[in-house]
């Protein structure tokens, strides 16, 4: 059991990206090229560049995740109808400095 | 002017093979704003049913070469798209393109060096549109590759590597070849680790900024090894390519 779950957490740690990663999806959905904007993490504060995010593809759309508590900050969707955009998790998401 | 978030049908203009895995495919952009070193493209497969599959690559060619940009893609035997690209694509076909993507994962003279670059497998393309710009360019700041590879045959852009690095100001290229390694083989033999970052590290000092590229788990143990060896997290630029290679 706890076998296969490690096996599981140490795939899906293969699996993480960078949010770099993620950049046209972003950019279809921000439009532009976010990949150098700041952001705040609403649950723990970090400020990060969207590029160092962690991104988890394959599961039902793309979620972004904090590099230091791992909470989510964005979430895409691809809809039939188009992308949606969550991106309650991450606050004064912007080009600043 | 195509803005990055647009798809446009890009014309395979050439095709070269690398290694027996990797081939390299040239692009040629009808409407390009032009690329900055490190940066990637997103290339999409719609099939006749309309399911479509996006994935990224690197872009290999240095930003002079604009409006061709070259992306070097290793076959993933079990993968979708890869495959697809080395076995039914050829010169003259179109695929469908959007980018350049990316502001973070660039290096351009201005952000100086030293530089420190690391690279497993595929993981060199980015690293490659970094030192063919930085071939062209100035400043040329002190400069040395770590790349990995499983085997001999498995270099990609061998050539070309040895002779940068051959040249006056030429970045330094360290190989370490993991599984098989041709005789009197004086390089590394085993997968990167702490004690050989700090090795390739050492005469390029404490300012150095790293860029790390390639399978996850490589890119991983990179980065740890690094900000250890005291390199600041911010100076630490990574790419992680997913788990092809690993
Ligand atoms: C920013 C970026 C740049 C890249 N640049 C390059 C480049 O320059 N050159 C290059 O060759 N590649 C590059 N890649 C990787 C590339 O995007 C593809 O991932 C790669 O070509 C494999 O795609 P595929 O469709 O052939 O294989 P896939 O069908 O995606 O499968 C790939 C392999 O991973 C395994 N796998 C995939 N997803 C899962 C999963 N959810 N669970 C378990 N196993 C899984 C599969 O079994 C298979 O072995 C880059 C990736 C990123 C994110
Ligand atoms: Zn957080």
């Amino acid at each position: 059991m706890t076998g296969d779950r490690e096996k599981r957490m140490a795939m899906d740690e293969q699996l993480v990206l960078d949010g770099n990663a993620a950049g046209g999806l972003l950019a279809a959905a921000y439009g532009a090229d976010v990949t150098s904007w700041r952001g705040r993490c609403v649950h723990c504060g970090t400020i990060s560049v969207v590029a160092t995010l962690r991104v988890y593809v394959g599961g039902p759309g793309t979620v972004l995740r904090c590099p230091v508590c791992a909470g989510v900050v964005i979430r895409i969707a691809e809809t039939p109808t188009g992308l949606r955009l969550d991106e309650r998790g991450m606050a004064e998401l912007g080009p600043g400095r | 002017m195509a803005r990055p978030l647009d798809w446009q049908l890009a014309t395979v203009a050439a095709v070269r093979d690398e290694t027996p895995t990797v081939r390299s495919f040239t692009l040629r952009l009808p409407d390009w704003a032009g690329h900055r070193p490190g940066q990637h493209v997103d290339l999409r497969l719609t099939a006749e049913d309309g399911y479509s599959v996006e994935r990224s690559y690197s872009i290999a060619s240095e930003p002079e070469r604009g409006p061709d940009v070259d992306i070097t893609v290793e076959r993933i035997p079990d993968g979708e798209v890869s495959p697809f690209l080395h076995d039914v694509v050829v010169v003259g076909d179109r695929l469908e393109v959007r980018g350049p993507i990316g502001g973070y994962f660039v290096w351009e003279p201005p952000l100086g060096g030293p530089l420190l670059l690391v690279a497993g497998g595929s993981g060199v393309v980015p690293l490659m549109a970094m030192l063919r710009h930085r071939a062209r360019a100035m400043p040329r700041p002190p400069t040395t590759l770590l790349y990995s590879s499983r085997g001999p045959d498995e270099i990609i852009y061998r050539d070309e590597l040895e002779a940068l690095s051959g040249a006056a100001d030429g970045p330094g290229v360290a190989h370490t070849l993991t599984r098989r390694q041709p005789p009197g083989w004086t390089g590394y033999a085993r997968r990167i680790d702490e004690p050989m970052l700090a090795e390739v590290l050492e005469p390029l000092g404490s300012e150095t900024r790293a860029y790390a590229c390639g399978p996850t788990a490589l890119v991983e143990t990179v980065a740890n090894g690094l900000v250890r060896l005291g390199l600041p997290p911010e100076r630490i630029r990574t790419e992680r390519f997913g788990p092809t290679g690993t």
